[in-house]
């Protein structure tokens, strides 16, 4: 079902006021597949996501859904489509954790409809992939961080959108949890084909999770492919200017990132 | 024959718990109408005489009651009418405010435009000395006025947020001493006139000052809770609310015009009654708990203040005092709390 939608970002320059961040960038998300994106800090990561989720609109070239500009369909269509779990979203105080969830299906609402089956339904669905059933009736503030993040995700699964936009779903998350998100996501690409893209912070997990990978450099794409293509050492010294050997993750294969540094490194290093 | 009764299948947890919070919330919310319900009966009722609510509710349905027809008919309701529309119209324009900027700062009465409609009409009747009804009209004018150059230094890309509260205290600032200004400077017998610009008050109230506040009410109002949904979305931040398919932009517009509309009219016709729009959203909060849209129950908190704050100010204190110095009294305090907090950890309704 996912795979007619289409994401496209076809020469975009982003930027704010005055300051351009990402300069005619092409990209294709590969439908029904998981996309990754990684570079460096300020490198226009979330920039570019903000752009394919229609919340920046690019002072040239376009971006389009399913062939047409995203800035000119409307909020609420689009809504239906694509979601987007920005970095730190806000809670109001003290909301229960069912009630956002099932925020979630604002885009499928009319003013003043009555709350649907189907609205129930896909709360419920959202609830259980994320693990979070036990926890709709606690209040938001007061759970642990892991907790909260499914919670987030809960709430733009309950969107029941074929895309996914994520910008940096791990960031605050310790190791076990950061592997809980991305397992979830893994299943939800597998499960429904759904769409997902996201930013991400750590390159290992970049490379294992994702089945097409993108690095950025300056606002420029520097390299786009399968982790296997991209993350070589050559890449990483030209996105983060840093030196690194490049083995394969013994457990799954995919390749692996080991920074040299100047210090610990068994061999002798001479200064580049 | 009687059947069985049909089992019904228990209701989810998720469902049984968001049914049973939103009862909840519109219990509270009924409980804010009937306490605004018999204080309003009740500024009928008491005053220099007491008339029961028997005769009351003849006067009401527009009987010739002997005395009371006068009193009740001719003084009290357009004053307990203007203390109730008056104080809804505040408290649903400052919540509006409060959850949009996701700020309880952010209140008309903190941020200027309540200052701008005041700064207008002291202008008008000290300097100008023009007429009661376009005093009030320049009021509303200053009020937009004032919103919208507040808008225009705070924006950036779209951004709002402590910057427009900062600039808004800044021009609040700005209007007061401009408004000390001309009152220092006013003929005895215009300070009386200008007063009510100062503080706020039911004093004088008659129809012809109600009902534009009224109709204003009657239109504004329903915009406003139209776009109560979508308001709420903007709680958890521009870019989540616009990926849930709100417009953020035309919804913030739409209601920056009309709550500033209801402000400025409210204004107009009791003056700037202090705190009420600042203090009706964080109580009904309180009241109604969280999950739910506030504008209902805001509304009815800032009628049940000034309703209250009146006839507090009316009878409980030997001399008499005008509507806005009892609120101004219990927001003061509130106000200092919510800065030394904000200053500790970020605040949010």
């Amino acid at each position: 079902m996912t795979d007619s939608h289409t994401l496209v970002a076809e020469h975009v320059s982003l930027g704010y006021g005055d300051r351009t961040v990402v300069d005619g960038l092409d990209l294709t998300v590969p439908p029904g597949r998981i996309t990754t994106i990684v570079g460096a800090n300020a490198c226009g990561k979330s920039t570019l996501l903000r752009a394919l989720s229609r919340l920046l609109a690019p002072s040239q070239g376009h971006v389009l859904l399913d062939g047409k500009a995203v800035h000119t369909q409307p909020t609420k269509a689009v809504a239906r489509t694509m979601g987007l779990l920005p970095q730190s979203p806000l809670a109001p105080e003290g909301i229960a954790v069912a009630d956002l969830v099932a925020r979630g299906r604002s885009p499928h609402q009319r003013m003043l409809s009555r709350w649907a089956v189907a609205d129930e339904q896909a709360v419920e669905e959202a609830l259980e992939l994320t693990g979070t059933t036990d926890l709709v009736d606690r209040s938001v503030d007061e759970l642990s961080g892991g907790q909260r993040q499914r919670v987030w995700i809960a709430m733009a699964l309950a969107q029941q959108t074929d895309i996914l936009l994520l910008d940096e779903p791990t960031t605050f998350l310790d190791i076990c949890h950061q592997i809980e998100v991305l397992d979830l996501l893994t299943d939800l690409n597998r499960t429904r084909g759904t769409t997902i893209v996201m930013v991400l912070h750590d390159l290992n997990l970049a490379a294992r999770y994702a089945d097409h990978l993108v690095a950025m450099c300056g606002g420029q794409l520097l390299a786009g492919g399968t982790p296997e293509e991209v993350l070589t050492a050559e890449t990483v010294e030209r996105v983060f200017g840093m030196r690194s050997e490049v083995v394969a993750d013994p457990v799954s294969g995919k390749p692996m990132v080991l920074p040299i540094g100047r210090h610990h490194s068994a061999q002798p290093v001479g200064h580049a | 024959m009687r059947t069985a009764p049909a089992t019904r299948p228990a209701p989810s947890p998720l469902r049984a718990g968001r049914r049973r919070r939103a009862a909840s919330r519109r219990r509270a919310a009924a409980l804010l109408g009937v306490l605004v319900l018999a204080l309003f009966a009740l500024s009928l009722m008491v005053g220099q005489t007491f008339y029961g609510p028997g005769e009351v509710w003849r006067v009401v349905l527009g009987q010739d009651v002997p005395g009371a027809s006068f009193t009740v008919g001719t003084l009290r309701l357009p004053r307990a009418v203007l203390g109730l529309v008056a104080g809804a119209s505040l408290g649903i324009a400052g919540v509006t405010f409060q959850t949009m900027l996701r700020n309880p700062l952010a209140s008309p009465d903190i941020i200027g435009i309540s200052a701008g409609a005041s700064a207008a009409a002291v202008i008008g009747i000290v300097v100008l000395r023009v007429d009661e009804a376009l005093v009030s009209g320049m009021a509303i004018v200053a009020a937009l006025v004032t919103a919208l150059v507040i808008y225009l230094l705070a924006y950036r890309d779209g951004v709002l947020g402590t910057r427009l509260i900062l600039i808004g205290i800044g021009i609040a600032a700005m209007l007061d001493s401009v408004v000390a200004y001309v009152i220092v400077r006013a003929a005895a017998w215009d300070l009386q006139v200008a007063m009510r610009w100062l503080t706020g008050s039911l004093n004088g109230a008659t129809w012809g000052i109600v009902l534009p506040l009224v109709v204003a009410a009657a239109v504004l109002m329903p915009v406003l809770l139209a776009q109560s949904r979508q308001l709420d979305l903007l709680q958890h931040g521009d870019d989540t609310a616009s990926a849930l398919g709100v417009r953020v932009e035309r919804t913030r517009l739409t209601v920056i015009v009309a709550a500033v509309a209801l402000i400025a009219f409210a204004t107009a016709a009791a003056g700037p009654i202090a705190f009420v729009a600042f203090l009706a959203g964080p109580i009904a909060a309180r009241v109604v708990g969280p999950g739910g849209s506030l504008m209902v129950p805001a509304a009815l908190t800032g009628a049940l203040l000034v309703l209250a704050a009146d006839l507090a100010g009316q009878h409980l204190f030997g001399t008499r005092y005008p509507v806005g110095v009892i609120t101004g009294v219990l927001g003061a305090p509130y106000l200092v709390y919510l800065l030394v907090r904000t200053n500790r950890a970020g605040g949010s309704l």
